[in-house]
């Protein structure tokens, strides 16, 4: 245990131990403690945490962290509470604390909690992690999601100065001060030290920053070997990105953490902060982290691949191998949170779902309910070719469909009145078309990834123009990896197939209502005719029949099992949605949703116009894809009938 | 190398016998596919011809295009099941599976830890006993 008080405050706490003992005299009605110097010191330095100086007595919820900080049960931290006198004075006064601190150090070498036993020589009471760390772990989630932010910025900044071990001490030189817990087990070390380091130079951000015991203490962390070893997984995490982010989380410091008492919530510094790593990783904020990159930046958090599989499998809601900018910060934060110390969830908290995540972002106006219901459908389109659309559609029916979206139904009536409803954008929407966009853009992960540059321009071009048809709902499963023979890949592509199979049926005359009764994924295809489909029509059609031929059987009850997967609830919605657009321009709406009629005018005419504009770039765009599909499907048959004739019978 | 992925039991008392049910099916499965030649591998297949005479359970394969093995074995004296529902089920867990695969932390190969996957599995089982 180290000992020697830092050079700086050496003397308060001297000059503590000696007013606490006398105190400790007093307070326990002739009770002599004999604190030992290093005993004196540390209580001393506990006490000042626990309490601000002018006061006298520690605030009872820090105590209380404290007692749970040293991981003896809750009996035994009443018992002391009773025995030191605290429960008498109601308050922890100088007195009260030491001998608690000695009764805790007692309870945790076997000994009853009595006021004999600390009469005799104890060791220091341990706490597990650092006070600091005890404060944030157990204490306010503000603290928490302060400490969480920092982690990654204090590694960020030390990145700087030291990438190794032991070494150098940035903070004031000073030796070190004893520890504030005994040896604490490694995984706590490893987590202590990124949040001391967070502390120390989040100082001024944090209300409880101590300033130069703190860091004192940090340094002395780094002298410990493991915890400088750990120390150093923690900079890698930041990665390269650090350097880079280091101003942005200088600034980002500054700002305190907040936020009621969920850990799982993100604050606007660790968003800001997650955002810049997911710009380092792919600098299109809109686009997606294939899951290889991903892979890689999350296992220099040295989590154990298991938990980051955990992670994974949290945070990657449309299961399709890539992370988009929510599902990222979501990954991040859990990672964090779980370097923290924080157990898992075995579900994604609902403030870490995409959806709630865009929404906030995009300061929203619905609540998550309609975004959940809203990413649902978003994440089901899966046709992209109506980006555009989709994301107006999409983000109007929102409000409007949400119950719609309860019943899952695959009305057209419904989905008439969805559309129509669409058509009335209020202007609150416009601004989640924006995200609606990037949501789109997450949908079409799938996709190869060539995709999402097309898609971030569409969705430009996209984002004034209002009431856009939505994208058909993609399959649940996608994969984007080529390598994958499995059955979904089938199943996706025949959709696709389906999709554009449809094209040539519903030519752009006709009223979008009829597809819906066509097949199950109607809806999905009416979009397409609709926007100008002539030109690539022909090659959809060769495509498609081909495919369609192929893949009809299995993908009738592959389609309809996708249905009925959370697919189901897209459909309808997006149905209409396209179904909108297309009669947009053909009728007027004659919206059950009237609010805004006067507005809405204007904006359907705001809106054919970005929507022929619309029309083109995913005329395009879908007869690129058309092709890529083709190709694709082409290597799928020659992989799998190589496959049958090398390898008869395989592992994987 | 038949090695399992994945393998559990509900009513454990007799698990080592329907993990060795499981391994002997797997031959069979294998024979199965080689006589597939050179068609598409079937999306799933009925496997209702081993009936271990004493036991009398059946046990259902169904094979993935890369080959990944599933094999199920129910009791026969559960006659509700249905050959629908063995297919409905058997598509579950082809989803959850893919669903795994997605997940770049996990190699193919290993043995799955899958929590997604164990709930998926787990109310089936449930949904079936």
């Amino acid at each position: 245990m180290e000992q020697g008080p830092a050079g700086g405050s050496a003397a308060t706490p001297a000059a503590n131990a000696t007013a606490a003992t006398t105190a400790t005299a007093g307070g326990t009605g002739g009770l002599l403690l004999p604190l030992s110097e290093s005993e004196q010191q540390r209580y001393s330095e506990l006490f000042s945490r626990c309490c601000p100086p002018p006061e006298a007595a520690a605030g009872g919820s820090s105590v209380g962290e404290l007692f749970r900080a040293s991981q003896l049960p809750p009996d035994t931290l009443h018992q002391i509470t009773e025995v030191c006198g605290a429960k008498r004075a109601g308050y922890f006064g100088p007195a009260q604390f030491y001998i608690a601190l000695k009764l805790i150090a007692a309870a945790q070498s076997g000994f009853p909690v009595r006021i004999e036993s600390i009469k005799n020589e104890l060791p220091l009471p341990r706490f597990m992690a650092l006070k600091n760390d005890s404060e944030v772990r157990y204490g306010t989630p503000a603290e928490l999601q302060g400490v969480k932010f920092q982690v990654p910025h204090a590694t960020l900044e030390k990145n700087s100065y030291k990438r190794t071990d032991e070494g150098d001490k940035q903070e004031p030189t000073s030796p070190p001060m004893s520890p504030i817990c005994s040896p604490p087990a490694s995984p706590s070390t490893y987590q202590r030290i990124p949040l001391s380091y967070g502390y120390g130079k989040s100082r001024s951000g944090l209300e409880q920053q101590r300033g130069a015991s703190y860091e004192v203490r940090h340094s002395t962390h780094q002298q410990d070997g493991p915890s400088s070893g750990n120390y150093g997984v923690k900079p890698v995490l930041a990665g390269s990105a650090l350097n880079r982010s280091l101003s942005v989380e200088r600034e980002q410091q500054e700002s305190s953490s907040h936020y009621s008492d969920d850990p799982w919530r993100i604050t606007e510094e660790q968003r800001d902060y997650y955002i810049n790593q997911f710009r380092s990783l792919q600098p299109d904020l809109n686009s997606f982290i294939s899951g290889s990159v991903a892979k890689n930046f999350f296992t220099k958090s040295k989590l154990p691949i298991p938990e980051l599989s955990h992670i994974w499998e949290l945070s990657d809601v449309d299961c399709d191998g890539a992370l988009t900018l929510p599902e990222f910060c979501a990954a991040f934060h859990l990672v964090v949170a779980r370097k923290n110390g924080y157990q898992l969830p075995e579900t994604l908290p609902e403030t870490l779902l995409p959806e709630y995540l865009q929404a906030a972002s995009l300061k929203p106006v619905h609540d998550c309910a309609l975004f959940d219901s809203y990413s649902e459908s978003l994440a089901g389109s899966q046709q992209t070719r109506d980006f555009s659309r989709t994301e107006k559609t999409s983000t109007e029916e929102v409000p409007d469909n949400s119950t719609l979206l309860q019943d899952g139904k695959k009305d057209d009536g419904q989905a008439l009145k969805v559309s129509t409803a669409l058509k009335t954008i209020p202007k609150e929407f416009q601004h989640l078309t924006v995200k609606t966009a990037a949501q789109e853009s997450n949908a079409l992960k799938a996709r190869p990834r060539s995709r999402s540059y097309s898609s971030t321009s569409i969705e430009d071009a996209m984002k004034k123009g209002e009431e856009p048809p939505t994208p058909p709902p993609r399959p649940q499963k996608s994969h984007s990896r080529a390598s994958s023979l499995d059955l979904n890949k089938i199943f996706q592509q025949n959709t696709q197939a389906m999709r554009s199979g449809w094209l040539p049926p519903p030519p752009p005359a006709l009223p979008p209502r009829p597809s819906v009764s066509q097949t199950e994924q109607p809806s999905e295809v009416e979009l397409h005719p609709q926007m100008n489909r002539a030109p690539s029509q022909t090659e959809e059609n060769s495509a498609a029949k081909k495919e369609v031929v192929l893949a009809q059987p299995p993908s009738k009850p592959a389609r309809r099992k996708l249905r009925t997967e959370a697919q189901g609830l897209e459909t309808p919605e997006l149905s209409p949605t396209i179904n909108v657009t297309s009669s947009l321009p053909a009728a007027k709406p004659h919206l059950p949703v009237q609010k805004q009629s006067s507005k809405q005018k204007r904006a359907i005419q705001t809106a054919i116009r970005k929507n022929k504009e619309a029309n083109a770039v995913l005329a395009r765009l879908n007869s690129e894809l058309q092709q890529q599909l083709k190709e694709v499907h082409k290597e799928r048959i020659a992989l799998e009938t190589q496959l049958e004739q090398l390898r008869p019978v395989t592992v994987l | 190398q038949n090695y399992p992925l994945y393998i559990r039991s509900v009513p454990t008392e007799n698990e080592l016998k329907f993990h060795y049910t499981v391994h002997t099916s797997l031959d069979v499965v294998d024979e199965k596919i080689s006589a597939m030649g050179k068609a598409l591998v079937d999306q799933r297949e009925l496997y209702l011809g081993l009936l271990y005479p004493t036991e009398d359970y059946k046990v259902y394969g169904y094979v993935t295009n890369s080959k990944v093995k599933f094999v199920m074995v129910v009791d026969s004296s559960n006659t509700a099941l249905r050959d629908n529902e063995i297919r409905s089920m058997f598509r579950k867990l082809h989803n959850s599976y893919t669903d795994i695969m997605c997940n770049p932390f996990y190699n193919p190969g290993d043995r799955i830890h899958s929590r997604a996957f164990e709930h998926v599995v787990n109310s089936m089982m449930m949904q079936v006993c």
